[in-house]
C-alpha cells in the first residue's frame, strides 16, 4: 500500500505541483566482462540499452546509472570527467560492475507529463458513449494506478499509487484540504502559480506517512 | 454490464474496424475523425503511462475509468490495438484477447483478400464478432 507521487495541474493545464514520496528504485547492479553483451547509445546525454538483456534483469529501456559505484553525470561522463563510452571501450577497464535503471525525470518531463494529462482528461469526456460523462478518474495499468480529482474549480490532483491501494477518494480529498488550507488561503500565494508553500508540503508529508502506516481514517 | 463500441487499429494508426452495440450521444464527428482523435488519445495515453510507471511495463493492456463509462485498451503483439468501451462494473480483457485470437486472426489475418491498413468489410468478421460479444457475460439485457 504505497504512494508513488503527487502532481497538482492547475485549471489552464499547466503543472503547478509534483510531490515523489515513494517512488520504488529499479536498480541492478552485475559485474560485466569485455566485451559487453548489451548495445548501448547515447540519448540525451544519458546511456541507454537499446539492445540485449533478459527480460528480469538488464534490457532494453534501461539507463546506465553508475559504474563500479560511481555515478554518471550528464554527458554521460564519470564525476573526475572521464568520457564514459571511452572507458567502456577499452578493454583494460574489465570486468567491471555497472548498474542499470530506469532513470528519474527530470522536473522538465515531470511538468510536461502532468501538462500532457489535462488535454488527455478533456478528449476522455468527448468520446464518451453516454452523455454527460466526466473525465478520466482512474486508470489502471499493470503496476500502478493512477487517481485524479477534479475540484469544482478546474483544479486536478493526481495521485499515483500501487495497484492495490484502497480508499484513494478520501486521500484525495484530504489532499484537498490540505491544498485550500495552505496555499489559497496564504497571502502571498498567486492563483495558476507554481505552489512553493513550506506549510503546504510538510502538511502533505505528513498526511502521506499517516496514510501509509495506518492506513485511511474516516476522520 | 453493457459494451457500447469497439475500434480496432492497425499499427500505423489507420481505423480498420468500429462495431457498435449502444451508443447514446450522437458522434459529434464524422467516424474517421472520430477515429483519429481515440487513436492519437490512446497513443499519447500510452506513452504518458510508459513514461510515468515506477517500473517497466510488460503487459499490453490498461483500462481508465470515467464517471460514466470505462475504456479497455489491449494491443497484440503485432500492434493491432483494440479500444473498447464498456460500462463501470466490466473487465472485458479476456473478451479482448479472444476477439483478437479467434475472430481477428481466423477471419481476417488469415483471409487473402484482407490487405492490411484496408478497413474489414467482411461480412463474416462482423457476423462472428456480434456473435462473440453477445455470447460473453458482460453483454447484457441493456444491449438487446
Amino acid at each position: 500500500m504505497s504512494i508513488h507521487s503527487i502532481y497538482i495541474v492547475s485549471k489552464s493545464g499547466g503543472m503547478i505541483f509534483n510531490y515523489d514520496h515513494n517512488y520504488p528504485k529499479v536498480e541492478t547492479e552485475r559485474t560485466f566482462n569485455f566485451p559487453l553483451e548489451l548495445k548501448l547509445e547515447v540519448r540525451n546525454k544519458k546511456l541507454i540499452v537499446v539492445f540485449g538483456g533478459q527480460k528480469d534483469a538488464v534490457c532494453a529501456g534501461q539507463t546506465l546509472l553508475s559504474i563500479n559505484g560511481k555515478p554518471i553525470c550528464e554527458g554521460p561522463i564519470l564525476e573526475d570527467g572521464t568520457n564514459v563510452v571511452e572507458f567502456l571501450t577499452n578493454e583494460a577497464n574489465f570486468p567491471t560492475s555497472l548498474k542499470f535503471g530506469k532513470s528519474r525525470m527530470s522536473t522538465n518531463e515531470k511538468m510536461f507529463l502532468g501538462s500532457m494529462f489535462y488535454p488527455l482528461y478533456a478528449i476522455a469526456s468527448q468520446i464518451s458513449p453516454e452523455p454527460h460523462s466526466s473525465g478520466i478518474q482512474i486508470i489502471e495499468a499493470e503496476n500502478f494506478k493512477l487517481h485524479c480529482l477534479q475540484t469544482l474549480t478546474g483544479v486536478k490532483f493526481i495521485l499515483i499509487t500501487d495497484p492495490k491501494f484502497v480508499g484513494v477518494d478520501i486521500v484525495l480529498r484530504r489532499v484537498y484540504e490540505i491544498y485550500s488550507d495552505y496555499v489559497l488561503k496564504n497571502p502571498f500565494y498567486a492563483l495558476e502559480m507554481p505552489i512553493r508553500c513550506d506549510l503546504f508540503l510538510e502538511n502533505l508529508k505528513l498526511l502521506l506517512e499517516e496514510v501509509e502506516k495506518f492506513g485511511i481514517s474516516y476522520k | 454490464m453493457t459494451i457500447y463500441n469497439l475500434y480496432m487499429f492497425d499499427k500505423t494508426g489507420s481505423l480498420v474496424y468500429y462495431g457498435e452495440w449502444v451508443r447514446k450521444k450522437p458522434a459529434t464527428m464524422s467516424k474517421e475523425e472520430e477515429g483519429k482523435l481515440v487513436y492519437g488519445m490512446i497513443f499519447s495515453l500510452r506513452s504518458f503511462l510508459l513514461k510515468i510507471s515506477p517500473t517497466d511495463i510488460q503487459d499490453n493492456s490498461f483500462c481508465y475509468r470515467t464517471s460514466k463509462y470505462k475504456l479497455n485498451y489491449y494491443e497484440s503483439p503485432t500492434g493491432l490495438k483494440l479500444v473498447m468501451n464498456t460500462d463501470l462494473n466490466s473487465s472485458p480483457k479476456d473478451l479482448l484477447k479472444s476477439i483478437y485470437a479467434q475472430i481477428y486472426v481466423e477471419y481476417v489475418a488469415k483471409n487473402p483478400l484482407s490487405l492490411p491498413g484496408e478497413y474489414i468489410n467482411s461480412e463474416l468478421f462482423a457476423q462472428k464478432l456480434n456473435q462473440l460479444v453477445s455470447m460473453s457475460p458482460i453483454y447484457s439485457q441493456r444491449n438487446l
